[in-house]
This record gives C-alpha cells, structure tokens and sequence, in this order.
C-alpha cells in the first residue's frame, strides 16, 4: 500500500501500479530477443498461423512462442489482430491456414471449449459476465468436470451433491480473494464493469488452468480496481500459471509483464523485456506511425509523455 | 344472456386436457427460449410429430400405446437433430427461421394427397383412441363435480395429461435448478462465455433442442387424443399461441408456461362464449358470430404485443430474470 | 476452411444430408392411392357440401375434389356413383376444385372451370357440381413444360423480390425480423380489390391508392410502434416476437372485415397468349415488366442517391452511420415507407399470379419471402433479390417432379440444406467473431 501512496503523492494523474514491487522473471529466452525468438520453456508454440477477412489480412504470424511461468503482453496499436489473434489461438475463429501448440499438444482445428479444457482459458475484451446469474453461479459455471453437467445425471442430485458442495466452498474462497464474497447471491448483472471483470477473472481459476489469456482486462475499469486486478494477474504467477494478456497501457504492461510481443498489421514486430522493447524503433514506429529519435521507457517525465501521447492517439482511434 | 353456462364453459377449460397439452407444449419452449435462449418457432412441428406418430403407429401398424408413444418421441428427436445440426452453430434468427420453416415441412408433409392412405390428407386420421380407452382403469359412470364432471374416458384422459403435465413440470424444475440448467442459463446469457469455460455449448444446446421438443411432442399426443389428428391444427399459428401463453406465465419459469395455458384457455373461452352470446342477444349489431370467434384471434396477437411491451418477464416471471436473449 | 474440415464437423453435415435425401425421396416415392375413401369427410361438422361427378350419364369413380375457405382445407374423392361429400365447419364462401388429372383419359371441366366458389344458402347442405366434356387436355413435352414452368418461377421470383428487398432492408437497418411483412403484402391486394371492385375504380388508379396505402401503413407502424420500442431499447427478440402478434392481430382484423372468402381482381381472368411453348396472359407480361422497372428504380435508389448510400451505411453500422451525421431515424422511417409499399405492390402482383385474394394470401408466402432473404444472405438488398429469383424458381419448377401441394417443400428444403453449406447466404459476408 506504501509504495502506492508514495507514487500517487508523487504523481496523482499516473494510473495505479501493483502494491507489491513485482517480481520480474528473466532468461525467459534463448539468444537474440526478437520476434519469433526461442524460449527456453514455451508453453504455446505458433507456427505460420494467418488469418484474413475478405481482402484485409489480419493475422500473418511466422512463429511466436510464449514462454511458462511469466507474465507475457501482447501489445500494439489498435488493428493489430490482437484479439483476432486470441479467438485463433483459443478455437473461437478459425484461421486459413497455419499451426499451433499447447503444451506440446497441437490445437489447430480443436473447439474453443476442448482448449479450455485442456487448460488453456480466457476472457473477453467485453466482459461476459453472465448477468442474469448470479455471482456464485458463474463461478460454479468455472468448475472443470462437474458431473452434474451430464443432462441424466443431472436429475440424480446425490450423484453430484458433494461435488458441488467442494466446488461451492472454493467458489467462496476464490470469491474472498476478489473481495467479491459480499455479493455471492447477487445477479452478475448489478455489478460493475471492474467488479464483473474481477468476475470474469476468478471465474476462469476456478478450472485451475496452466495458461490464463486475458484479453485487455484493464480495459474500462477504475483506477481502485485495476490496482487490484494487477495484483491479482502477479498472484496468478506466483501460483505457477502463465498468463498472456492484451493491453494497450504501456504503462502498466511495463509494471507487470515479464515479457513483451508487440504486434502491427497483423504481424508480430518486436519481442523482448518491457523495457527494451519499448526502445525499440519498430514499435514507436508501429504505435506513432512514423521514426521516432527518442526511446520511450528511460527516463520517467519522457516516458508518461510518451505513452499519454500514445494513449491519446489510440483513443482518437477507437 | 346466461352467465351461468359462460362461467361454466370458461371453467372446463382449467383442467382440459387440451390446456393440459398447451401447458406442456409452453413448458418445452421454457426450456428452448426461456432457459436455453433457443429461438424456436417449429413448437407446432413437433407436436404434429407426436400426433401423427401416436395416430398412425396404432392405424398402419397396429402398435401398443406405449409403442406408439416412443414413435412419436423418437420421431421427434431426430426431428430436433435435423433442425439443429445445421442451425445451432448460427445466429439466434437463423433457427427461428429454419425452425418454422421445418414445422411447415412437417404439416405439409401431412396435409399432401400424396400420402393420403397413411396421413389421412387434409381429413387427417381419426379412431386411434381405443388402445388408450382400453388402458382406463375406471368403471364406466361420470366422476367430478359442477362443471368438471366427466364421463370415464373423459376422466381418465384428464389425469393422464395433468399426471404428466406435473411430472414433467418437476423434471425441468429439477434439471433447472442442477449443474446441468446452470450451463443452460450461461449460453442463454452469453455462449462464448460458456464456451470459454470448456462446455460443449453446441451438445448443450442440441439436449436442450431435444428435451423441449420431445415435451411438444408429448403435448401433441395430448392434444390429439381428445379429438382427431388434422393438419390445419399445426399451422403456425399453433406456435404462436403457445409463445402467448409462455409469454403470459414468464418464460423463465416452470410454473409460468402451466398457469399461463390455464389463464388464456379459461379467458378465451369465456370470452369466446361471451360474444357469442352478446352476438345472439344482439348487443353487437355490427358483429356477426363468425367475426365474433375472429375477434379472439385479433386480442391474442395484440395480447402478445402489450405483453412483451409492458410485461416481458410475464406474470409469474422474476423482473430481474426476466428472459430475453439479446 | 477446406483444411480444418476435421471429420468431426463433416459427419453433421453427412447426417443432415442423408436426412434431407431421406426425406425428398419419401416426397418422390408415391403411396398407393387406392385408399381413398368413398364415404363422407368432415362428418363432425354440421355444414356440407356435396356433389354428383357424371359423364355422359356415367357416374365417375375416384376423381379428387378439394374445398378450401374459412382456413379449412379438405378433400376426398368421387366413390363408385360418382358421389362425392365434405363436411365443413361454418356457413361460408368456399372454393371447390376438381382435379383434372383424375378424370378418366378424353374428359375436361367443359366450362365454368375446374374451380367453383360456392356460398351456402339457407340450407346446412350446398351442392356443387362441374359440367364436363369431351376435350383433350394438353400434354405437353417436358422442356415446353420446363420453359413454361421457368418464366413462371421468374414471375414469382420477381414478385417475392419486391416484398423481400422491404423485409431486407428493414432487417439490415433496424435488426427486425418482421413477420407483419406478411400483412403489408396483403393490405395491397386487399386495398386494390376494395378500390376496383368494390367502389368502382379503374385498376390502375386503385392499385397506385393501395400502394400509397401500405407505405402509409408502414410509415404509421414505424411511427406509432417500432420508433418508440426502439426508443426504449427494446431488443430484436423482443421486437421480433412482437411483430409477432402484430402480424396475428392484423391478418384476423382483416379476416373480420373481409371474411374468408377469395375475391378476384379485375382482369385476373385474362386469356393466355402464346409465345412459343410459353403461355402467358397480358398481366403476367405487366407483372414482369412492373417488377423489373420497379426493382432497377430501388437498384437506383440505393446506389446512386444520397438518401439510398446512407441506407446502405445504416444497414452496413447503424452506430457508425448516426456517428458521421446520417440521421438514422429518419432513414428506418423512409426504409419502412419504401418497404411496406413494395410489399404491397408484391401483394397485388401476388392476387394476380395465385390468383385471387385472400385475408391470410401474405402468410401464405411469408415462409418463401423469409427464404428468398435468407438464402441471399441476411440484411442484404441484392442478396434478397437473388434468394427471390432462386426460390420463385425453385417452387415452380419442383411442381415438374414433386405434387403441386408440395412445392414449397421444396424450397424450404432448399433454404435448409443452403444454411448447412453457406450459413451467411449466398452473397452475405462471413461474420468477425469477437
């Protein structure tokens, strides 16, 4: 909580920031940070995955690999098939052609609910939660293999009872933790935007997943909130699980992230630590559209220009 | 004017086996529309199958009543597998279309001379009640009172069809309220979501597709026994009433669909028998009785459109859950 | 798409199929008609219509007699004195056909028609009777009949057009399925049977008043109903049901005033002229001719005119439209107004080609219009003239293969197996998802 004081006396406008000092994994990569690079422990392996709309070609990776146990972001501007890149690695889009692996297992042509089950979840850049139940109910919602989900089973409750009794205890657990417990009974429907965000989130551990794609959480919550949403990404690492998530604050992606993809026009541009990414001409070049002499990262008065610059400019866009 | 015979009329109407069979018809699209959020418009299709199913299983091929029973929903789930194959993957108006469009296949499958020998045509199939007759355990003689006083197949009709009305009333309410109605509320709220959870929406939706139109077909069963099997009773219309009365109970609701049947059935007749009597009695000069039966048809639909306006969770329906798919 | 076919999404489409396949041959294959009962038919009503079917002084055995009125349909057969009997379920207008084809080889309707409208007397029995002759009906060779049948399906088509391109661009522009289509294409017909035949009018005139009615009708519906739920936010489902209703208050308001009768416009009896193996009266020509013109003015209309591009725009992104100035409501007003009136241009052409009007002639082929659009490709104008042209064909060139009474089985079939293989419709476009 200190160290948030200190940054908001310091500079009230600056967007919240983790209470705890991260802790950043490195050597996450094997030779030359770039896009495409190897990694030492990949846990989603892409391979020449395009996706194109009519004429526009909205994904176009050679090869990408995104590394266990770290916080990655997939970053660039607006356009840049992040998303689109998400619903394709997660079996919500099919792409033209193009490969890819979880895990070691291939997921191409595999249904978006048996890559959840395989351990891979996400959430949405609108959340989705499900408003006419209630909070509790989308977390049980979460739970991998109830066997009260079976249409015949279901009408045999001692079958499934106790199973739900465990799932609902963890539900609450979980639940606590989001500091979301006080509204267990209440329709998802009556929270708000970053309370059903934090939904969102818990709802996808309760299938206790290896790989957690987050699609810009951050996106529309208030500045409390996206505190602790941070925190909670960080606890999701420190649990052991690899998170991928969208972002467009630089800002933040630089608190948290172990590592950084930086994607323009489909393609993956730039790869590598927060910091030297931001350095890197191609993605100044991919967010402002044009060279630019300075780096964007080093000293911290440039770099809240730069990135207010940035933001300015993609809200203009959105 | 007799008032007495209207009331009376009204209600026989609570407990026929005719609103029985409209309950448990609605109850099937709860299930489709109101829980899953499924779009369908072909309700009147798999009621025809049951009808017809059960008709002509004991005419052409002399089975059993329970033998007829498993045609008709046999009949039915492949019935909902052709619909939902091709549909369940697509937009929610997509299956509206392709729903209605197939419950018209079905009745004009039914209503063409073509298979005249076996459908019966436009006449449709009538004599197939004796199997069930036979299965009555009651002596000959009236049973009830007032206006629900009814011969013995009468009343053994009646218990049957509310027997199963109820039965299947606890079996959506059970299946509802486990793990399994849960997914079905989460697809009804937002597919994606549910699928991103690891749930097979498209299974999901195909069971629920099936048990709801296996409910239909059952209420076609009903709904035939009391009379004869014509295809002019599957029109679309049919669905359309049974959205009315879903719509008037709440979607979202078991009980909804069963009271729902019970308040249109009761109303429509009395105020069915209310005209007609005005009409005689001359208080409508400008009304002949035929334009009076249309009359109920013109309130229903406008019935439909202050409901969904003014009322869309219905009477028994939670204003909160109230159940529209968007 | 072709690479990530996995065998698990084939199968479905392999059952689909096998089902599809099932069902057309059961269409095809032909029981045997000899059931046919002799006896008398709709015997639980009080009202019956009757008949003696002779030649010559012999009696005729197994001719086919329909009745159709009052939303009943029924039909039986002459038994071996040539009687025939159908019950009916009110007093009324009824219209009586006798199948031709079931007449012994040398024998026609001599004159009157094969079809009779009938109204009861006094009396609960009506008998209706058809003088027939010698004669020879024409067998005709099957490309003439091939030929025929196809200009017919065009003149369909191009009629379903006209309604459809109304349903498409009010469903493009405001998301509404609009099942109260079906009784916008009635009210034309009806409107030019009350202002010609009724109060006298030349066609012309009554059919121009009919359509300025139903683009009224259309204006006051967008503006009394579909203007304020929109207002209020209320969802397409929502509407859609209400529609819903709309389309069953109105299409009995009309059988209220109209009654269950089929009325013939003027000119509706035209002698045929022959262009070869085509036979065609001087209304199927205007038909034709007013549906093309009419069809290259809306083509007009939203291609090259100010008001027509921000009708596609709104259709294309209604947020993005009213974001760069476009005044939405104003748009979905003149969509319904244009739609509601081409809907009821289809309704008069629709009397003319059944022929007849009818309070329920809009339901009718309501189905074949959701089809048309469908097929096309949901919200999009072309698209609906295309899905139009296809099913209007399609159902009149089935009639070659399957009975008559199952034509537009065939194109719902049609519509079915279009929706498994190309889900967005033939020129719609393939939707984002997320």
């Amino acid at each position: 909580m200190s160290a948030n004081a200190v940054s908001q006396a310091a500079a009230p406008l600056e967007p919240p920031v983790p209470t705890k000092k991260p802790v950043k994994t490195t050597g996450l990569h094997i030779g030359e940070a770039g896009p495409g690079c190897a990694k030492v422990d990949p846990i989603l392996v892409v391979d020449n995955v395009r996706r194109t709309f009519g004429g526009l070609t909205a994904v176009d990776v050679a090869h990408l690999e995104v590394p266990r146990g770290a916080i990655t972001a997939l970053i660039g501007p607006n356009g840049a098939g992040k998303t689109t890149l998400f619903n394709l690695l997660t079996g919500f889009d099919k792409p033209n052609d193009g490969k890819w692996t979880f895990d070691g297992r291939s997921l191409a042509g595999v249904p978006a609910y048996k890559v959840a089950r395989m351990g891979q979840i996400r959430t949405f850049q609108l959340t989705k939660a499900l408003g006419l139940l209630t909070v509790m109910d989308n977390m049980l919602l979460g739970a991998k293999g109830q066997t009260g989900e079976n249409m015949f089973r279901a009408l045999m409750p001692f079958l499934w009872r106790n199973q739900e009794e465990e799932n609902r205890a963890k539900a609450l657990d979980l639940l606590t933790r989001f500091k979301l417990e006080t509204k267990k009974n209440d329709y998802a429907a009556s929270l708000s935007g970053g309370q059903r965000k934090l939904l969102e989130m818990a709802r996808a551990l309760m299938s206790d997943p290896t790989l957690v794609m987050l699609d810009e959480p951050m996106a529309g919550v208030n500045p409390a909130l996206t505190q602790s949403l941070l925190d909670h990404i960080l606890n999701l690492k420190s649990q052991g699980m690899t998170v991928l998530f969208v972002e467009h604050d630089m800002h933040m992606v630089r608190h948290i992230a172990d590592w950084v993809i930086v994607m323009a026009e489909g393609k993956v541009v730039a790869e590598g630590d927060p910091h030297e990414v931001m350095q890197n001409p191609a993605v100044i070049d991919a967010y402002l559209g044009q060279h630019h002499d300075e780096d964007i990262g080093v000293d911290p008065d440039t770099e809240t220009e730069h990135v207010s610059a940035i933001k300015e400019l993609l809200d203009d866009e959105r | 004017m007799d008032w007495g015979a209207i009331f009376s009329n009204a209600a026989v109407e609570l407990i026929s086996p005719t609103t029985a069979a409209y309950a448990l018809a609605a109850l099937g699209l709860a299930v489709h529309f109101g829980y899953t959020g499924l779009l369908n418009f072909g309700q009147a299709g798999f009621m025809a199958l049951g009808a017809y199913g059960y008709a002509i299983s004991i005419l052409t091929f002399g089975f059993p009543v329970w033998g007829a029973f498993l045609v008709g929903v046999g009949a039915s789930v492949i019935f909902a597998l052709i619909l939902g194959i091709p549909t369940l993957r697509l937009r929610a108006d997509y299956l509206a279309i392709v729903t209605i469009a197939a419950a018209e296949i079905v009745r004009l499958l039914f209503t063409t001379n073509t298979y005249a020998s076996v459908t019966g045509s436009a006449n449709g199939l009538s004599g197939y009640k004796n199997e069930f007759a036979a299965l009555n355990p009651l002596a000959d003689g009236t049973y009830g009172f007032g206006p629900f006083t009814n011969n013995a197949y009468d009343t053994w009709l009646r218990i049957v069809a509310w027997s199963i009305v109820i039965l299947a009333a606890l079996l959506v309410w059970q299946i509802m309220r486990s793990p399994w109605g849960r997914v079905i509320k989460g697809i009804r709220e937002d597919e994606d979501a549910v699928r991103a959870l690891g749930k097979n929406v498209y299974a999901y939706k195909m069971q629920s597709l099936i048990f709801g139109g296996v409910l239909g077909t059952i209420a076609g069963m009903i709904f035939a026994l009391p009379r004869a099997v014509v295809p002019s009773n599957y029109q679309t219309t049919l669905t359309f009433f049974i959205y009315a009365i879903l719509l008037l109970g709440g979607a979202a609701t078991v009980l909804g669909p069963i009271i729902g049947s019970m308040i249109f059935w009761v109303l429509l007749s009395f105020f069915s028998g209310f005209v007609a009597r005005a009409v005689e009695a001359g208080w409508l000069p400008f009304m002949t009785s035929i334009q009076g039966g249309q009359l109920r048809f013109i309130l229903v639909g406008v019935a439909i459109m202050l409901i969904v306006i003014f009322r869309p969770q219905g009477v028994f329906g939670n204003k909160k859950e109230l159940a529209f798919v968007r | 798409m072709k690479s990530t076919l996995t065998a698990q999404r084939y199968l479905p489409r392999m059952l689909v199929i096998l089902f599809v396949t099932l069902l057309a041959a059961l269409s095809m294959a032909t029981f045997s008609a000899g059931s046919a009962h002799a006896d008398e038919v709709g015997t639980e009503y009080g009202f019956t219509l009757s008949g003696n079917v002779k030649f010559n002084g012999e009696a005729l055995d197994g001719v086919a007699i329909a009745v159709k009125g009052n939303g009943y349909t029924a039909d039986t057969v002459t038994d071996a004195a040539g009687k025939w009997a159908i019950g009916v379920p009110e007093k009324g207008t009824y219209e009586v056909t006798l199948d031709e084809q079931t007449l012994p080889k040398g024998v026609v309707v001599a004159k009157g028609g094969n079809v009779i409208d009938t109204e009861f007397g006094l009396t609960d029995r009506k008998s209706v009777n058809f003088f027939l002759g010698e004669g020879t009906r024409n067998t005709v060779s099957f490309f003439d009949q091939f030929v025929n049948r196809f200009v017919n399906g065009l003149n369909f088509g191009l009629l379903l057009a006209l309604a459809a391109i109304g349903l498409s661009l009010i469903f493009g522009t405001t998301g509404l399925s609009n099942f109260a289509h079906a009784e916008m294409i009635t009210l034309g017909a009806l409107m030019t049977l009350v202002f010609s035949v009724n109060l006298g009018l030349p066609i012309w005139l009554a059919i121009l008043i009919a359509i300025a009615l139903s683009g009224a009708l259309g204006y006051g519906l967008d503006a009394v109903i579909w203007k304020p739920l929109r207002r209020k936010g209320v969802a397409v489902i929502p509407l859609m049901i209400v529609s819903i209703g709309l389309s069953l208050a109105l299409r009995y308001l009309y059988q209220y005033f109209f009654g269950g009768s089929t009325s013939q416009l003027p000119g509706s009896g035209m002698t045929d002229l022959k262009f070869g193996p085509i036979s065609l009266s001087p209304i199927d020509l205007a038909s034709m001719g007013i549906s093309i013109v009419v069809l290259l003015a809306v083509a007009f209309f939203l291609l090259r005119t100010r008001i027509g591009k921000a009708t596609r725009a709104v259709s294309d992104n209604p947020s993005l439209a009213s974001a760069s100035g476009i005044d939405v409501d104003n748009v979905i007003r003149i969509v319904w107004v244009v739609g509601a009136a081409l809907a009821g241009l289809s309704g008069v052409l629709w009397a003319y080609f059944r022929p007849g009007v009818s309070w329920d002639m809009g339901f009718q082929i309501l189905l074949l219009v959701f089809a048309a659009v469908t097929l096309g490709g949901l919200g999009t104008a072309f698209g609906a003239l295309v899905g139009s042209l296809i099913v209007g064909l399609f159902v009149e060139l089935s009639t070659l293969w399957l009975p008559s009474d199952m034509k537009v089985v065939g194109a719902l079939v049609i519509l079915i197996l279009v929706l498994l293989f190309r889900p967005q419709g033939i020129l719609g476009r393939k939707e984002r998802i997320g």
